[in-house]
């Protein structure tokens, strides 16, 4: 399991890289991919879109189940990933490039977790 | 096997109409410009390429059947019979009142049996389905804040554990679900209800014993913390065949419900039949019901509509042959043969509960009611052998695979529901197909993945289905 040290993370699995300070890419962990099994579809949400932290601002389907994805943190929507609604696969293949969105005006991001801390969450869930 | 088209051949065709007499008229519609290209067969190919199909298909009648939270029971022929009496089957639902009072008297009985076994005031036996059960029940709930001037009651609490179809519901009536989680024992976190509750609350959906097959112990506390708050309560009856005859949900605090008569009532399921998703409520709630009420009037049974309905969910009254077999069923059974019905399948889920115990980890340690949810986390941790890979090794002992992957807050789960008609051979022989599976996958956990080795489809690519679906037959232009 691959926790990059760069990132920070919620425990609903999602990661945030950050570009500045106000500006971030947000996607789905590692473990969250492994958990949920084959991504066959995302549904993503649209540029301008408000972003709130802990809400749910896309889902994802695997052969399993729907799961909502929560935002990390409160923002808008800049830039969508629309590559990732043709090709769902690159969340099981490369989950930290797979960004959903690009959030910013970002608040809101007390509540995240370092890799160290994410990985002891997942390690303690699991 | 080919597909329809692959086996047309042009000109073929089996002429067995008799020339129309009727004078061809030139239609007002533009007319299509290509020939529709419907595959050309003699009538006993289509009826050997359907009979083939048909010889495919897996049901209740070709053997065991666990698929949890579906209660796949047996569907008694005499339901057939009785919905095929030319009295039923023949009728037209704009006939007049005076030439229909059998299928008015079939509605009237079928309400009142229904509303005395869910403890409701009244039933609409309109909805066509359970989800369009749900999605009526909460245009009641609705209906009864914004009649009461409460239009600040946007929220519809759900468990986490519920059906999906429950907050898709009411997210389809125009409500906000807040999910409210489960407790370390599977049941209603009480402590987050209370939190979640208040003047926005416009109800509460429920389904109890709920989808890890347990009957909440709270379940007063539960509904009465709602309607303190001023909301309603909504029961999903999926999970009724537990305890019908036994325990109400009006009794529980409910103050609507939906049943699903493809379930709890032993009429077929999706391909067999249509569902029928009747919804019921108290009596503060009937002046909203849609569809058909049917009255008494003059000596007459009348069909009248309720004051302040919501307005109809579909065409019509109901899915009448599938109301016809769901009182057919009662009827079969009788008064004592309902509680009779839900103490079998308690029974029959415990024994095979108890049968794989020492063999499989249960998701939670308590008696269940009607299924039971096991988790092969520790397996797939252990050997790498998942849920999947066992539900398809079932297949080869004939078997039908148990609900996979639901709910979803146990990992790696199997949900196994046997329905009250099983003997206890049919169980042992399903206990002894889950050791000896288990048995083959500590020897080789590697052939797991090859699962299942007998049936002539084996693994279907279910991650290229969802990604890269046809659906439509490709002509080759």
């Amino acid at each position: 399991m691959n926790f990059p040290r760069e990132l920070k993370y919620t425990k609903t699995h999602e990661w945030v890289r950050f570009t500045d300070e106000e500006t971030a890419y947000i996607g789905i962990t590692d473990y969250a991919q492994d958990q949920l099994g084959d991504l066959v579809f995302v549904n993503l949400p649209a540029e301008g879109d408000a972003l709130t932290a802990g809400e749910s601002f896309a889902d994802v389907e695997s052969v399993k189940a729907v799961s909502d994805v929560n935002s990390p943190v409160t923002g808008t929507v800049e830039k969508v990933n629309e590559e990732l609604a043709d090709a769902p696969e690159k969340m099981n293949e490369a989950p930290y490039d797979a960004w959903f969105v690009l959030a910013g005006g970002i608040t809101g991001t007390e509540d995240l977790m370092d890799a160290e801390a994410y990985e002891a969450f997942v390690a303690e869930e699991g | 096997m080919k597909l329809i088209f692959e086996e047309s051949a042009a000109g073929r065709h089996t002429e067995y109409l008799p020339e129309p007499d009727i004078p061809a008229v030139e239609p007002d519609f533009r007319p299509r410009q290509k020939k529709l290209r419907l595959p050309e067969l003699s009538e006993v190919q289509v009826d050997r390429h359907y009979t083939a199909l048909a010889k495919e298909t897996r049901g209740v009648n070709g053997g065991f059947y666990p698929l949890g939270s579906c209660t796949m029971k047996y569907n008694p022929p005499v339901n057939e019979a009785a919905a095929a009496l030319p009295g039923f089957a023949s009728v037209h639902p704009l006939q007049p009142d005076e030439t229909v009072q059998g299928c008015l008297e079939v509605m009237r009985q079928t309400e009142a049996y229904l509303a005395e076994i869910t403890g409701m005031d009244a039933i609409s036996l309109q909805p066509a389905a359970g989800a369009h059960g749900e999605f009526t029940g909460l245009l009641l709930i609705k209906a009864y804040h914004r009649a009461k001037g409460d239009a600040g009651r946007t929220k519809i609490l759900v468990p986490d554990s519920a059906h999906g179809t429950n907050p898709a519901s009411a997210a389809m009536a125009g409500f906000e679900v807040v999910n409210i989680p489960s407790d370390a024992d599977g049941y209603v976190d009480l402590e987050e209800l209370k939190k979640a509750a208040g003047p926005d609350t416009a109800g509460l959906m429920l389904t109890n014993p709920n989808t890890v097959g347990l009957f909440d112990p709270n379940i007063e506390a539960i509904t009465r913390t709602v309607h303190e708050a001023g909301g309603l309560n909504y029961y999903d009856g999926a999970n009724l065949n537990a305890i019908m005859g036994i325990v109400r949900p009006g009794d529980m605090g409910f103050d609507v419900v939906h049943l699903n008569l493809h379930k709890t009532f032993a009429t077929p399921h999706g391909g067999g039949g249509p569902g029928s998703g009747p919804v019921g409520c108290k009596a503060f709630l009937r002046g909203f019901l849609p569809g058909i009420r049917v009255e008494e009037n003059g000596g007459l049974l009348r069909r009248g509509e309720a004051a302040a309905r919501i307005g109809d969910v579909r065409s019509f009254g109901s899915n009448f042959g599938v109301v016809v077999k769901a009182l057919a069923y009662l009827l079969s059974i009788g008064r004592e043969g309902v509680p009779r019905t839900a103490a079998n399948a308690v029974l029959n889920a415990n024994y095979l509960m108890n049968r794989l115990k020492g063999l499989y980890p249960m998701a939670f340690d308590a008696t269940c009611m009607h299924e039971f949810v096991m988790t092969l986390e520790p397996l797939k941790q252990e050997i790498g052998v998942s849920a999947m890979d066992v539900a398809k090794a079932l297949l080869d002992y004939g078997i039908h695979p148990p609900t996979m992957y639901f709910p979803l807050i146990v990992h790696e789960a199997l949900m196994v529901e046997p329905t009250e008609t099983e003997t206890r051979e049919t169980l042992d022989a399903a206990a002894e197909a889950f050791r000896a599976i288990l048995e083959d996958a500590r020897r080789d956990p590697e052939q797991m993945h090859g699962r299942p080795l007998t049936t002539r489809i084996r693994r279907p690519d279910e991650v290229k289905a969802a990604r890269k679906p046809v659906v439509r037959y490709d002509f080759g232009d």
